[in-house]
Parts: structure tokens; sequence; C-alpha cells
């Protein structure tokens, strides 16, 4: 089978007044591809992301998300993706058992899905004991291994990931791409955003986003051979240097 | 004198059934002029760990000074001596950059003229959004105003927590150089962070995990205790390689890091010619096999798991 796109974004261009969040980013991601998208802060990728999410409309360009089209079908592409980011994914004061059970009733999963993915969901992440524990007294490395479970109760065809390993210890985060990895290979696609340049290498291609424009764009290795850097860390160096527009 | 310390500090929160413990019983010292890390990740009990220092919060048990004076006795003369940079954006947002400033420098009977010097490098960066109000600047632009409002009383000790959290690898390479500037201004500074490759920009840092000080030593000296040599290990297919890999006998761990494996065995003796051998019948090539040293990140993950083993 031939990769199938499941994003595909032309021209696309968000301004907020006189000044362009996203100018202009145009790329495709293939069906069970991990896809690092990568840039400083204010380059323009929580913009873009929110786009793809169907959050929020584009001025110009097109795109679409899980075979759906971003102007037309916001909310399909909404029932069609996953999100989990690190600052909110679970209901600390429900438990384990309540929130699967609460976001498998948002994605519409009838009673026995639910049940059938949670059984599978706590023991894959040997989470059994914990059912009725609440999801505040897990410790921080589970809470985040659970959220990306959570965002994939409806097995969706794309995850979005904005920074999933933000202050999670050395082992956990190894353990988060782990995931990550075995989603990818059962097809799902993995959109992911990182400030650790060793996740960057873990991506099967990555962008690197400058002042709202996408300024490379490739494997890693095919990035480190073009911009003659020995790793991610220092390709991503060499383009965020460039940035005229300052976060501050 | 020794700018920081601390002496048996325990630390617990109420919570149904038994109460949280955030901070074991810890101890360590900051001296003078020092860059101190503490290096964990959430949860560690970082952030409670600089409000009993910067008297916010008051320890269970233990004792704790800072610049020599007592959290508990002398809070009020410390917070005339500290300069605080909370990880949670504290400023006042309907206040303006220059209106944030000049307020906290009135604070401490002092004005923003009389200090500018220390917090000049920094407070360049923002001052021509000076009239803009501080709940509308960027992320990175409220780190900097954060910085300069804590340092414009002139700190003899400055707490930063988790200044860098969320904060990109070039911004954070600016911070860390700001940082080394202030120090040579002959201020103290005890700064966590939990990305683990900060670590060697410190003089010394404790390495914390679920309130317990895995260690404390100069980044050279955790680093030299790692005791095991640690391969580097490259091949085709990387995610299958290390599945490969921990299933092996002879490998007691291995761990992705970026573009390579790091991998330990379990007898010293252990060839990695074996190994390679043994990869190789599996259908891996294009290896490359070297010892290198460790990181803070190798150490981290060893403490943590013969705590847990």
């Amino acid at each position: 089978m031939s990769a199938e796109k499941v994003i595909s974004v032309k021209e696309l261009t968000k301004r907020f007044g006189d000044f362009t969040a996203v100018d202009n980013i145009t790329f495709d991601v293939k069906q069970g591809e991990i896809f690092g998208f990568l840039g400083a802060n204010g380059a323009g990728k929580t913009t873009a992301m929110r786009m793809l999410c169907g959050l929020s409309f584009p001025t110009s360009g097109e795109a679409s998300v899980a075979g759906f089209d971003l102007y037309k079908n916001a909310d399909a592409i909404k029932r069609n993706i996953g999100y989990m980011s690190q600052k909110f994914s679970l209901y600390e004061d429900l438990t384990v058992r309540e929130n699967i059970r609460f976001y498998g009733g948002i994605y519409g999963l009838t009673d026995r899905e639910i049940k059938e993915k949670s059984d599978e969901m706590l023991t894959q992440l040997k989470l059994g004991e914990q059912v009725n524990s609440l999801v505040k007294s897990l410790p921080l490395g589970w809470r985040q291994k659970m959220s990306f479970s959570v965002a994939m109760l409806h097995s969706p065809k794309i995850v979005f990931l904005d920074e999933p390993t933000g202050g999670v210890d050395p082992i956990t985060r190894r353990e988060f791409w782990t995931l990550i990895y075995e989603a990818a290979s059962r097809g799902t696609t993995v959109f992911v955003t990182t400030h650790y340049m060793d996740e960057a290498e873990y991506c099967d291609r990555v962008s690197i986003m400058v002042d709202g424009r996408v300024d490379a764009l490739g494997s890693p290795t095919e990035l480190k051979e073009q911009f003659s850097a020995k790793d991610m860390g220092g390709v991503f160096l060499q383009l965020a240097r460039k940035a005229t527009r300052s976060d501050g | 004198m020794n700018a920081v310390t601390a002496h048996k500090i325990r630390k617990t929160f109420p919570a149904k059934g038994k109460p949280t413990v955030a901070l074991e019983t810890i101890s360590f010292e900051v001296g003078q002029g020092e860059l101190f890390g503490i290096i964990g990740p959430d949860g560690a009990g970082k952030t409670t760990l600089f409000r009993i220092l910067t008297t916010l919060m008051l320890a269970d048990e233990g004792t704790a000074s800072v610049d020599g004076l007592d959290v508990v006795k002398d809070f009020k003369e410390i917070r005339k001596r500290v300069g605080y940079m909370p990880g949670k954006f504290s400023l006042y947002p309907d206040l303006s950059v220059e209106e944030n400033l000049r307020f906290f420098a009135t604070l401490f009977s002092t004005s923003i003229e009389e200090n500018y010097d220390l917090v000049k490098d920094i407070y360049v960066q923002i001052e021509k959004f000076k009239k803009r109000k501080a709940g509308a600047l960027s992320g990175g632009m409220k780190q900097k105003l954060a910085l300069s409002c804590a340092l414009i009383h002139k700190p003899s000790v400055l707490f930063l927590d988790e200044p860098t959290t969320g904060v990109d690898a070039v911004s954070r390479k600016e911070f860390w150089e700001l940082l080394r500037n202030l120090q040579g201004q002959g201020i103290t500074i005890v700064v966590s962070t939990p990305y683990m490759d900060e670590a060697s920009l410190c003089d010394r840092v404790a390495l914390v995990q679920e309130g317990r000080i895995m260690d404390i030593d100069s980044p050279k000296g955790i680093v030299d205790k790692f005791g095991s040599t640690l391969w580097s290990v490259k091949a085709d297919r990387m995610y299958e390689l290390m599945k490969a890999l921990r299933e092996m006998e002879d490998v007691a761990s291995c761990y992705p890091f970026g573009q390579e494996h790091h991998v330990v065995f379990k007898d010293e003796t252990a060839s990695p010619e074996k190994v390679k051998r043994s990869l190789m019948d599996q259908g891996f090539a294009d290896f490359k096999f070297h010892p290198i040293e460790a990181s803070i990140e190798d150490c981290f993950m060893k403490l943590m798991t013969s705590h847990n083993a």
C-alpha cells in the first residue's frame, strides 16, 4: 500500500491584524509517520497546530486533515483526531476509570467499546490496581502515559501531541516514546512537538518553523546532511538563530 | 559562611489516606557565589523546597538558612535579601513592563536607576516594550521581565524555579549565558530545571526525584561516579535494535539517546564483539559500537533504577 496522505497543507496562512503568525506553509504527512513539528518559541507552531485540529480558521490557504477539509468539515476533523498537551489532558479529581469513561463518552464510543478499550489500556499501562484512584494521586509519568492512551481511545487516524514529555523524568520520557512508536507501527500518524532535541532524532521526518515559515523539512538524516550538523540540536540552532521575529 | 543551608528538611501535605511526602529528609549546602542546580522532573519537590527557602512555606521538620539567617526566625530579613522567580508568572499583568519593575524597586526602597547595571543586559531586550502591559507579553519576554524584577533590589541569593521550562533550545542557551554573567557579579544562584543537559552548566547540582536527593556533586563528580563502561551503539533500524538489545542476557540497560543507544553490560568483561555477532545474526547491519563518557542523564537514570530496585 502506498502511504496515504493524512495531513495535507498548502500555502496555509494565519494573520492576526498586521501580524502574520503562520506564513504560507506547505507540507504533507503520511499515514503512520512520526512527524516532529519543531520551532522556537513564537515561531507559529501553536497557531498552526490549532488550525490543523480544527480550532481556528486559516486566513488563506488549504488544508485537509484525516481526509476532511479544514474550512468545511472542522467538526469531522475533531472527531477523527486525538490531542494531548502537557498542560491539560485528564481531570485530576476524577478516578482513572472515570476519566476513561468520560473521554470515551465524549468521543462517542459505545459502552461496550469503552469497556474493551479500558481493559486493553489498563493492561498495557499496568494501571489495573489504580483504576479507582484519583488521577492526581498518580505519579506524573503515569499520568502522561495515560493521557496519551486516552487521546487514542477512539482509534483516531492522527494524534497531536503538544510537548508531551515536558517536565517528565528521563526514564518515563523514553517509555513515552515507546508508546509513540507502537502507535505509529499500528498505523496511527503521530504529530508531535518537543523542546528535547534528542527526541527530534526519533521522528521519521521533522519540520522546523522560523518566523511563521517552514524553513526546513526532511528526515533527521537529510537535515543533518543539508545543514552539515552533527545532530538535530545543531540543525535547530542554525535555523532558530536566523529568526528575526523574536519571542523576546 | 554558606549562602544556603538546608538541614534535614521534611515537608508533607495532607491528603486523604496517608499524607503526601513532598520532601523526604533532605540536607545540602550552597556556597557563596555558587551556581547551584536542582535537577529533577515535575513532582520531585523542587518548588516546595524553593518556597521553604524563600520563607513562603514552613517545613514540618528541619532547619534552613539563607545568607546566614534562619528561614523561620529571620524571615523578614531574608525576604529583603533574596530574589525569587517562581515557576508561574507572578507579576502584575495590568501594569506595564516599566511599572512592574519600578514597583518592585520601590518595594525594596531602591530605584531602577540605582541598580540598572545589574539588570541592564536583560532589560535592554525588553525595554522597547516598556509601555506594554505585562499580561500582553510573549512567554520569553515575561520571563526576562520576571528575572529583572527579581534582581532589581540587588539580592545576595537568587532563587529561580524552572526558568527554562517550555523554552526552546536556543533561548535556553541564551538564558544560561545571562545566569553566568550574574554569577560573575557575585550573586549566588539556586536554579531548578527538569532539563538534564542544563546540569553541566552549574558548579554543583543536586539530582532530585520524588522528594529525595539522589546525589549532590559537581557535574564532573557525578559523571565520574557512573561506575560502568557505557557503550554507544548504532545500527540500522534503531527501534528494533533497542528491543533486541533489551532482550539480550548480557545487557543490563539500554536507553535511546537521540541518534544512538546507550548500553551497559551486566558484566564488565562482556565483549561487545559477542553482542555484535549475535545482533548481526538477527540481521542488523551498519554497526557503530564505542565506549563513551556518561552524561548527567545517564547517571540520573542509573540512580533512579538503583533506588527502585
